[in-house]
């Protein structure tokens, strides 16, 4: 008994260590840095002027809330088609929506500004059928694109496994009991669906609200975003650790309350959905 | 009597993956009635009420409900209700919405659906529950949701697909009592699937044996047990004693080697036929007293009876007995005319042997293994 204890701390261990050194510590170091001034000592000083990142908290909400939203309209219909394919085709398109994450995040999303740059893919194609330049890149709507495109297979890929494992004798049921297909839809299949739209949500809004290399590269710089106001902070040196740290504090505060949020939608369904 | 159909099915032959799964099949299901499907798995009883709740579609053949056919028309619109083996309760809802779900999806004003949803729980005995989650239920409670689910939406039809086999046996047998009282109270047709012939005697109204694919015979349970009409069924439905026989003259038939007086007739003069001799129909008697006579292979005590072997020129009979025996002590056997039963050869004729291989502990484990390919 005893042995087999220490043999599980054992192979436990490795995670341990991980934990500590690249969670736990930089956690503490962030806490650190949100409540100490340039010379160590404590104060609430940074936290106080975080009102002056109001904008950028609110724009980066708000960006992340609507590519969250566009992401889940294309990702669900798609998820549940796929569900009602054959098993050949569920895994060639699931291929398909896992590819783009084989290649790099920064690849990814330079590969737009060729695309929507004025003199990019779509202004010269538009020039030559004499239609004049549109202004795509650095707009806002260049952004929403790249958090949509980028975070797509986060909220397809819980959206698809969830829907996959919906036992078939559920929706026998629904038809049993006069369900139509729309009707079987609202009240059985997306009920049964929340907990993968949970942790869908939770997938896409986290890193979204939190990027600053697309939000740079896509919206120009125009704006200030969250990202963009902690990396820049970092960047002037370390004399701005301390209000970058609060920015992040907070803005993970943020985050786990909307966490928490969701997970009282998918509250009771014990199977989490891991990928 | 006039006929009343409310199911109909004619020459339905289904198959998956070029596998025929039904073949041929004719069935009427008369209003009111308990009808079992019975047969072991695979042999497409599950697929006939499939069928029937619209989940599957015949390859041929066509469906008829109260007379008009009914191919085509989706699940959802069909006046039958299921309940599925594994209960199929909806775990996002309380078992109020779970029992309501058929009522909202008709419509219903609230104060409708509460009162049926708490007639229902009477019905079921499971008032009280209201607000609980399904998936903290027993089985047993599970079960009950399922039945009151269905039979909310008032079908005509209640198709209940092995709904008992994964109760324990205690719990089984009460709730084949519940569901027999449930039927007659709400005078509907329960079309009833099982792999347990106990069970099928006991509640239906009439009982029909398939095997592959096919009916094998539709009779009540008593006709089934006294008069089955080949080995399968014979074999399938308790235990018997099936032995190649010869049909000398009407009431008279010879196997093991002895000529026996028996009720059957309208056969062909020597026409080989098959021969049940139910195990408790046969009496132990002295040796030279016997019609037959042999020697006590195995012993065993089930409480009420004796169930022991006895091996008569190779063949090994099974006998239910009060009376103890030892092994290895010589028999005679008495059978009475009405206890010997005369079948036409089939093409199960030889395929169910005698008791030489018989081992409960087998016969078991095969019970446990059909259950987990369901």
């Amino acid at each position: 008994m005893n042995k087999k204890r220490f043999g599980s701390r054992l192979v436990a261990a490795p995670y341990y260590v991980w934990a500590a050194i690249f969670i736990i510590v930089p956690l503490f170091m962030m806490i650190y840095y949100t409540f100490t001034d340039v010379n160590g000592v404590f104060t609430l000083a940074n936290i106080m002027q975080l009102g002056r990142f109001k904008k950028a908290f609110g724009l980066s909400i708000l960006y992340a809330l609507i590519s969250t939203i566009i992401t889940f309209i294309i990702a669900y219909p798609l998820a549940y088609f796929m569900t009602k394919i054959k098993i050949s085709s569920q895994r060639l398109i699931l291929l398909l929506v896992v590819f783009p994450m084989w290649m790099n995040f920064l690849i990814r999303t330079y590969s737009w500004i060729t695309i929507l740059a004025n003199t990019g893919i779509i202004n010269t194609f538009l020039g030559k059928l004499g239609l004049g330049p549109l202004q795509l890149i650095n707009t806002p709507g260049a952004v929403i694109l790249g958090m949509v495109y980028d975070f797509l297979p986060y909220m397809v890929l819980p959206i698809y496994t969830v829907l996959s494992k919906i036992d078939k004798s559920m929706l026998e049921a629904a038809d049993d009991l006069g369900c139509n297909s729309l009707q079987k839809l609202r009240r059985v299949i997306f009920p049964l669906s929340l907990p993968g739209v949970a942790s869908g949500i939770t997938m896409v809004f986290v890193p979204s609200v939190s990027t600053f290399y697309i939000t740079q590269k896509l919206g120009g710089n125009k704006t200030m975003f969250v990202g963009d106001a902690i990396e820049y902070l970092f960047n002037l040196g370390p004399d701005f650790y301390n209000v970058a740290s609060a920015i992040s504090l907070v803005l993970m505060v943020l985050i786990l309350l909307c966490m928490a949020v969701m997970n009282r939608f998918s509250e009771g369904d014990e199977e989490g959905v891991i990928i | 009597m006039l006929k009343n159909n409310i199911v109909e099915l004619k020459n339905i032959s289904v198959s998956f993956d070029s596998e025929k799964v039904l073949d041929n099949l004719s069935l009427e299901i008369q209003d009111k009635e308990f009808i079992t499907l019975l047969g072991p798995s695979g042999c497409g009883k599950t697929t006939t009420l499939r069928i029937i709740a619209g989940f599957v579609e015949p390859d041929q053949g066509d469906v008829l409900f109260e007379g008009k056919k009914i191919n085509g028309i989706p699940a959802y619109k069909r006046q039958v209700n299921t309940i599925f083996q594994r209960y199929a309760l909806f775990p996002h809802l309380n078992v109020y919405e779970n029992i309501a779900f058929g009522l909202r999806i008709k419509k219903l004003k609230e104060n409708e659906i509460s009162l049926k949803v708490k007639e229902m729980l009477e019905l079921v005995n499971l008032t009280g529950l209201e607000k609980r989650r399904v998936d903290t239920l027993s089985g047993g409670q599970q079960q009950r949701v399922a039945i009151a689910r269905a039979i909310a939406n008032h079908p005509k039809v209640l198709l209940l697909d092995e709904p008992l086999a994964a109760l324990d046996l205690k719990l089984r047998k009460d709730m084949q009592t519940e569901l027999k009282k449930i039927q007659q109270k709400l005078g509907i047709t329960f079309i009833f699937v099982t792999h347990d012939q106990e069970e099928a005697l006991a509640i239906s109204d009439k009982v029909v044996v398939m095997d592959s694919g096919k009916i094998q015979q539709v009779g009540t349970p008593q006709d089934i047990y006294n008069e089955p009409k080949n080995a399968f069924v014979a074999d399938f439905i308790g235990e018997s004693n099936i032995l190649d026989g010869i049909m000398l003259d009407d009431y008279l038939a010879e196997f093991s080697g002895a000529k026996f007086k028996c009720l059957d007739k309208g056969f062909e003069k020597n026409e080989s036929v098959d021969i049940v001799v139910r195990p408790e129909d046969v009496d132990i008697v002295e040796p030279e007293k016997g019609m037959l006579q042999g020697v006590v292979t195995s012993i065993k005590f089930l409480g009420v009876h004796y169930e022991i072997i006895v091996d008569i020129g190779g063949f090994k009979w099974m006998i239910q007995t009060t009376d103890g025996q030892n092994v290895g002590d010589k028999v005679g056997l008495f059978i009475e005319p009405d206890a010997i039963h005369v079948m036409k050869k089939s093409e199960y004729s030889g395929k169910y042997g005698d008791y030489s291989s018989y081992s409960e502990e087998i016969e078991h484990l095969s019970d446990i293994i059909e259950e987990d390919e369901n």
